[in-house]
């Protein structure tokens, strides 16, 4: 399963990349591997004001339907709206151009509570 | 196959209609009319004969092929049952005369208070409504039961415990009826884990809701204990009885503690489903939670059938009627048809089939609970997974062998879960070409997997693309 | 051994020896001997010949010779001959719902050629595989509503069956929702009483049309009014009537549900009936029930598979859209049939029909002084009022062959003295002309 250096992960499978100010959050190759052929995404709401471990938004594969939750506390500023029309996005490209949304941070502290690459990993040889 | 649009020429018409005085329609105002033209065929009734026939040809039905649906209960429906049941004085009569005049429908009357009073007799409850449409609509109606017993008793009450190896419609319906879900994990030996419900168990909790023989297609050996922790938290008991056909007078559910039962009369009583439905899902109850029932209720005084609209606490209606009457008149002949020693047969032989074929084929397929088991058994293909076969290979070439598959991927408990259900009206024959089957499978997994992995082959339409179907969402025919 | 169970007593015992126990009572020794139970007080069974009789003894203890002018959302059409040969083909009626549509695409094509119908005789864009009757369906409507705007009170006019309220009101026991029902004008809808009742809480308003008497009205200005405030309109609909009747789509309701049982169902004494939805494409992700989809084969031939299943119970248990798993599907599968051989001239027609007769009956009522015609547009059904309890009168019309209609009094306190009556294109001028003459008598008018 393929793992990316450099990002912030959740034990729900979800990354957040943060530059400055922003996180950009999506959901691992091993979630979207898990979760099978995407169908549906549903976008967050610009604007919304979130705290770390709430429900961002929901996603629906062929059998399954999961929940997004929120690597960071803060408000959405931005959403993938590609994914309406090609959910198979996070399928193909989970870490790039299957983002899901970009979230201003509110308190940077939080980011202790994410696991770095290589804890992430260590999980997935753990829940394997 | 085209659809019956594209079989459409214009001005062609399926019926013969007398005539109609076009000029009417002025007598109606523009504003109140449509203006929209009407889409639907244009074709004649040999054109609509033909097409759905041929439709038909492209099922899977109990009456063409083996259909051992674990947890379906996909037995032979007698056709005297349904010959019976499509007689005129039935279909003919509109359900509001019996709201004016009882004497006008004594026969059905009798049929709905009859059928209650046996359905009571082989569960051990109190009364019944046969208003629930389906199984799912029964849970429903005990949730909301439940929750009426509570509030008339002044109980506050949240949660609704399930176990994991439950239906998805049990925590649907709980939550429908305004409930939140404790869900209790199975033990090694495929039971509710007693320990865990111990702990999770408290005064906020109404109900239990319980599938007996459980969805692993065994009998819950804590039930007494588990029903006795329930009562002392005042926590009501539901038996989700979609798996009845497997105890018929051996278990009455209501004479060891449970207080609410729903019986799919379309599994253990014989009427078809109908490609998914109609069903009927009546429920039962026991003493404590009679005065909450729906109304109308059919009672007998002084040898006439009557209808009741005072039940003190009654929680409304869950149906216009009686529910799906035909489906009760169905389960109503088939019961009186069998007998008291035709439905002890019943579930002997359905218990008989299912061991019968756990016996032969447990050796090929890994058994997550080796027991013996009730009417239907679980498998996990987690063996031939090794060489990249899923479950769902084995249900497809179960296909192009003549067999309906068994249920896949359920219970969510078990990996790779193939659920078969044979029920009591399949012969050993049927049974051991199946198992011959079964045994074949395995062996061909594991020398030539992709022979399995490629079925059906010889189906209609082979493996359809299912994410393409649910990102384009194409959901009418083109016009 | 009995009919159904095809064992021999020796293959019974050949299979008990594979299992390895004696006798099939040790099939049971999971359940505890103190839990079985001691008595099981069934009749014996009977042969068919026996059962014929029976059930036939059964049979004519009821009135079905009894001609119907009595509607109240359950009505008296034709039935054609080809709707029961189809619905009785073994391959559609002893298949279970279509999991595997390699081995259904019969039933997949049939429901999916439904939900075409459906939604092209509502004019609203996507309906379903069916659900279980009118009043069901309507919950499930406000459901969505409910769930889509996150508002707790529904507006709902009492015009709409009053059935369908009582199943409403029964199915939101326990959820912190607020049922308003607006009390008609005498049997008109108060249109300036539900706008003052549409607020920022509320999730939808609930219309009929035609109402429960029967009268037709164009509601869309009411619509434009409630989505103005964010508000989901729903119309409960008659389906044949929109065979020349605005449609829901044309007035603008999100969501539209009726009872089915007009397209190709037997009154049957309550059952089984069809739950019709079809709803504005905003709310398909919040529907209930199975969906059909179309897609391809691994070849590229079209194909038909159930989809958008993410929505449902056995995937999202408790957060669901609904807990509905068996429906009406064979129902769904006669009113297709039903629709076909009626088709485009022939419903139109068909509806034409309904309308005509009811309005001969009203014609000929209008020499009869000791009864007024409730005035209002109307389809096939309209009300009377009379100066006499109405149950009573209909009570004297069943004993002469006639359900004459339905007593506005069992559901409305104030209207005793009020008649609900339907015409079907069933009734002959024959008999309407001798009902209207035994109605005559009876009230000496």
């Amino acid at each position: 399963m393929n793992v990316r250096q450099g990002y912030f992960y959740t034990k729900e499978h979800e990354w957040a990349k943060i530059e400055g100010k922003i996180a950009k959050v999506g959901i691992t190759d091993y979630a979207q591997h898990k979760l099978g052929d995407l169908t549906y995404v549903e976008l967050p709401q610009i604007g919304k004001v979130i705290k770390q471990g709430e429900v961002l938004n929901g996603l629906e594969s062929v059998k399954a339907a999961s929940d997004v939750y929120s690597p960071l506390s803060g408000k959405v500023i931005k959403v993938n709206n590609a994914l309406e029309n090609d959910p198979g996005l996070i399928n193909k490209s989970p870490y790039d151009d299957g983002w899901i949304a970009e979230i201003e941070i509110q308190n940077e502290e939080e980011t202790k509570n994410l696991m770095s690459a290589d804890e992430y990993l260590n999980l997935l040889g753990q829940s394997k | 196959m085209k659809t019956i649009f594209e079989n459409s020429i214009k001005g062609r018409k399926g019926v013969i209609s007398g005539e109609v005085n076009n000029d009417l329609i002025k007598k109606i105002d523009e504003k109140f009319l449509r203006k929209e033209e009407l889409s639907l065929p244009e074709v004649s009734e040999l054109d609509v004969i033909r097409h759905y026939i041929n439709l038909s040809k492209l099922n899977f039905s109990v009456d063409t092929e083996f259909y051992p649906l674990g947890s379906c209960t996909m037995k032979y429906n007698p056709k005297v049952c349904e010959k019976l049941a499509s007689r005129e004085e039935f279909l003919n009569l509109h359900p509001f005369l019996s709201y004016i005049d009882e004497d006008s429908v004594q026969g059905v009357l009798e049929i709905i208070y009859e059928i209650s009073r046996l359905l009571c007799e082989i569960t051990g409850m109190k009364k019944i409504t046969t208003q629930p449409y389906a199984g799912a609509h029964g849970e429903l109606t005990g949730v909301l039961l439940m929750a009426a017993y509570h509030k008339a008793k002044g109980n506050n009450k949240k949660y609704i415990i399930i176990p994991d190896s439950a239906h998805g419609t049990n925590p649907a319906s709980a939550a429908m009826g305004g409930y939140s879900i404790i869900s209790i994990p199975v033990d090694k030996d495929g039971n509710m884990d007693v320990n865990i419900l111990k702990e999770k168990i408290n005064e906020e909790v109404a109900g239990i809701m319980m599938t007996v023989p459980s969805t692993l297609g065994l009998f819950e050996k804590n039930i007494k204990e588990i029903i006795e922790l329930a009562h002392k938290y005042d926590a009501l008991m539901y038996y989700d009885g979609a798996n009845l056909n497997a105890i018929l007078g051996k278990l009455k559910p209501g004479e060891i503690g449970f207080d609410i039962i729903h019986i799919n009369l379309h599994k253990t009583f014989s009427t078809p489903h109908g490609g998914g439905g109609p069903g009927s899902g009546v429920v039962g109850v026991s003493g404590k939670i009679m005065d909450f029932l729906p109304v109308p209720e059919v009672i007998k005084e002084n040898e006439k059938f009557k209808l009741n609209f005072n039940i003190k606490n009654s929680i409304g209606s869950v149906a216009s009627f009686y529910g799906n009457f035909q489906v009760l008149l169905k389960a109503f002949i088939y019961i009186i048809l069998l007998g008291k020693k035709g439905l002890i047969k019943v579930s002997e032989v359905a218990v008989l089939n299912a061991n019968y074929i756990l016996a032969k084929i447990k050796s090929y397929y890994d058994v997550p609970y080796n027991r013996i088991c009730m009417h239907e058994f679980v498998l996990s293909a987690r063996k031939q997974l090794k060489n990249g076969v899923h479950a769902i290979d084995i249900a497809k070439y179960l296909i192009d062998n003549k067999i309906h598959p068994p249920t896949v991927y359920f219970p969510l408990v078990v990996e790779e879960a193939i659920m078969i259900e044979p029920t009591e009206t399949e012969s050993k024959q049927t049974l051991d070409e199946f198992i011959d089957i079964m045994i074949k499978i395995a062996e061909i997994s594991e020398k030539e997997p992709e022979k399995i992995k490629q079925a059906p082959l010889k189906t209609p339409i082979l493996r359809v693309d299912e994410a393409k179907a649910a990102r384009e969402l194409k959901l009418k025919c083109d016009i | 051994m009995s009919g159904f169970i095809p064992h021999t007593e020796e293959e019974i015992i050949q299979m008990l020896n594979v299992i390895g126990v004696n006798k099939i009572e040790d099939l049971f020794l999971d359940i505890p001997e103190n839990l079985k139970t001691k008595n099981f007080n069934i009749p014996d069974g009977l042969d068919e010949i026996e059962l014929e009789k029976k059930v036939k003894n059964l049979a004519k203890k009821n009135r079905s010779d009894i001609i119907n002018f009595a509607g109240g959302g359950y009505y008296d059409h034709f039935i054609p001959a080809a709707v029961d040969v189809i619905s009785s083909r073994s391959e559609f009626y002893t298949a279970y719902t279509p999991y595997q549509p390699e081995a259904s695409q019969g039933t997949l094509q049939a429901i999916f050629e439904y939900q075409t119908m459906i939604t092209g005789l509502t004019g609203l864009d996507y309906s379903n595989a069916s659900l279980y009757d009118g009043g069901t369906a309507l919950y499930e409507a406000i459901a969505i509503t409910v769930r889509t705007n996150n508002r707790s009170k529904v507006i709902i006019d009492k015009g709409v069956n009053p059935l369908f309220r009582k199943i409403v009101k029964t199915y939101s026991i326990n959820l912190p929702l607020k049922i308003i029902e607006v009390d008609l004008k005498d049997v008109y809808t108060d249109r300036e009483k539900i706008k003052e009742l549409l607020d920022d809480e509320t999730a939808a308003l609930v219309v009929q049309n035609p109402n429960f008497f029967g009268i037709v009205e164009d509601f869309e200005d009411l619509f434009i009014f409630a989505k103005q405030k964010n508000i989901s309109a729903i119309l409960v609909f008659y389906p044949v009537s929109l065979g020349i009747l605005k449609t829901p789509g044309e007035m603008k309701a999100d969501i539209a549900v009726a009872e089915g049982q007009s397209l190709g169902l037997p009154l049957c004494f309550g059952g089984p009936y069809l739950g019709i939805i079809a709803v504005d494409k905003k709310y398909l992700r919040k529907m209930p029930g199975r969906i059909v989809g179309e897609t391809i084969d691994k070849e590229g031939r079209k194909a038909y598979v159930l989809t958008l299943q993410a929505r449902e119970q056995h995937i999202r248990r408790e957060k669901a859209t609904s807990n509905i798993c068996s429906n009406q599907a064979l129902c769904a599968l006669r009113a297709v049939v039903f629709l076909s051989l009626y088709g485009k001239n022939g419903f139109r027609e068909l509806a034409l029909k309904n309308f005509e007769n009811a309005e001969y009956l009203k014609e000929k009522f209008s020499d009869i002084k000791n009864l007024k015609i409730k005035q209002g547009q109307t389809f096939n059904e309209f009300t009377i009022e009379i100066k006499e309890d109405a149950f009573n009168i209909v009570k004297e019309l069943i004993r002469k062959g006639f359900f004459g209609g339905l007593p506005a009094g069992l559901f409305f306190e104030d209207k005793k003295n009020y008649l609900i009556i339907s015409v079907t294109e069933k009734r002959t001028k024959d008999e309407i002309d001798t009902f209207y003459k035994i109605l005559k008598e009876i009230l000496k008018g």
